[in-house]
């Protein structure tokens, strides 16, 4: 039996919009509640105490924050089409890349929030070292990385695909090439070419000025 | 030990994230081989199995490499299915697990690291977050054992435990040293019966580092 699901997200989030990809490649439906983070609503605080941060899944009324927890979440219950593969060595080496992608958040913060100088060559420096241990051991030379087909991966880091261009266009450095990185760049195009992800990324206009913004609030309060 | 099951482990002594695979290879009676790693000259083993972070601990299951604790404590427990069960069956109670193991080891220990690791105001600082984090755990424990608090024995021991115990363990030695107190029965009675109880198990009790020495090494 379907109990309603419903997601509390935050349009330009890309954590947010994780979960989204999840529930639409899973065909589940689902009522989406926009935040305004400026702004928590009584639900959030009351089915997110720890943290108060979107996205929040309920389901049946029973909440579950932090994405890669929520993702977890969404694949054990609604086992079609798959998002992790079956056999355990290969779900520990997914999981592995997931967490990956997670603990390397910072590097990428470092670039969004640095101005041009020394700060910034590091920030870049850092930033292409991650992008390029993802091509060569995490992507090797598969389509996604969940090999022929997306997968929790993908999903995980598919925030490279759409936000990480923002990034680079706010700090004027193209890192994702396809001189430098060519199997990443063409995952970048196919993962876009996803049609649950083509139908579900937020307007990039939009979403660039929004970063802009953030990126100025963190510039200034440094 | 037959070659279809050949589990080694590439561990140190004194790491948390370690010792807790130990401890989850114990608990299932899963036999293995231990290679204790120096970590200022770390074996070629280790280079060549976990080359993206070079860290431990790392499991070799019949020559495939497995690394990061929480990736392989899920793992052992996908594939060695006897107790203790480290995650439940129902998906809604295996997220809370992974919620607070995530809990503990990003919040929570980074808290008591900053504690351990500086004095004065900043100190003060650190020991305030620290309480904070215990009472957010506090009450999730609360909710999350709502239907009654398990007995911890061998075969009722989860993740989170494992992370709970392999981090914090040693809490005790840790206060006295510093004579700082971290864990308030009377404020966190929950959090505090169950590092006890954990604490208290024999094969814990075994496998856990003196914490005097782990102290001595972050100094």
């Amino acid at each position: 039996m379907e109990e309603g699901v419903k997601v509390v997200g935050f349009w330009p989030s890309p954590y947010s919009q994780k979960v989204i990809w999840a529930l639409k490649q899973k065909g589940v439906a689902y009522d989406y509640i926009e935040e305004d983070l400026s702004n928590k609503s009584q639900l959030l605080m009351k089915s997110n105490p720890v943290y108060k941060k979107i996205p929040v899944l309920l389901h049946g009324g029973k909440p579950i924050a932090e994405s890669s927890v929520i993702l977890e979440y969404i694949e054990e219950t609604w086992p079609q089409n798959p998002l992790l593969p079956k056999e355990a060595y290969e779900r520990a080496s997914a999981r592995f890349w997931i967490q990956f992608g997670a603990e390397k958040g910072p590097t990428f913060g470092s670039l969004f929030t640095s101005t041009a100088g020394e700060e910034q060559d590091k920030a870049a420096k850092d930033a292409l070292e991650v992008l390029k241990i993802l091509e060569e051991q995490g992507l090797g030379n598969n389509k996604f990385f969940g090999g022929d087909s997306i997968n929790l991966v993908d999903l995980a880091l598919g925030w490279l695909a759409h936000w990480f261009q923002c990034i680079e266009e706010l700090v004027e450095i193209k890192l994702i090439e396809p001189t430098t990185l060519p199997r990443l760049h063409a995952w970048v195009e196919n993962f876009n070419q996803v049609p649950v992800i083509h139908e579900n990324l937020p307007d990039k206009k939009r979403l660039l000025a929004h970063m802009k913004s953030i990126r100025e609030m963190s510039i200034s309060a440094k | 030990m037959a070659e279809e099951n050949r589990v080694t482990l590439h561990g140190f002594w004194a790491s948390p994230y370690s010792k807790r695979v130990e401890l989850a290879l114990k608990l299932k009676g899963i036999p293995y081989e231990y290679v204790e790693e120096d970590l200022r000259n770390k074996s070629q083993l280790l280079l060549k199995y976990n080359p993206v972070h070079k860290k431990v601990p790392v499991l070799v299951h019949n020559g495939k490499p497995i690394a990061e604790s929480l990736v392989v404590l899920e793992y052992i427990d996908e594939t060695w299915k006897n107790a203790p069960k480290l995650l439940p069956e129902d998906p809604h109670t295996r997220s809370q697990v992974r919620f607070w193991a995530s809990f503990l080891q990003q919040q929570l220990f980074e808290s008591v690291l900053k504690v351990l690791k500086t004095e004065g105001e900043t100190q003060e600082k650190a020991l305030k977050q620290v309480s904070e984090k215990l009472n957010l755990l506090e009450e999730g424990l609360k909710s999350f054992y709502s239907d009654g608090n398990p007995c911890i024995d061998i075969e009722h021991v989860g993740l989170h435990d494992l992370v709970l115990v392999s981090f914090f363990g040693g809490y005790k030695v840790y206060e006295e040293l510093l004579g700082i107190k971290l864990l308030d029965p009377e404020k966190t009675p929950l959090i505090y019966s169950r590092l006890t109880a954990l604490a208290d198990l024999p094969l814990v009790k075994e496998t856990l580092p003196p914490p005097e020495k782990v102290v001595a090494l972050l100094r």
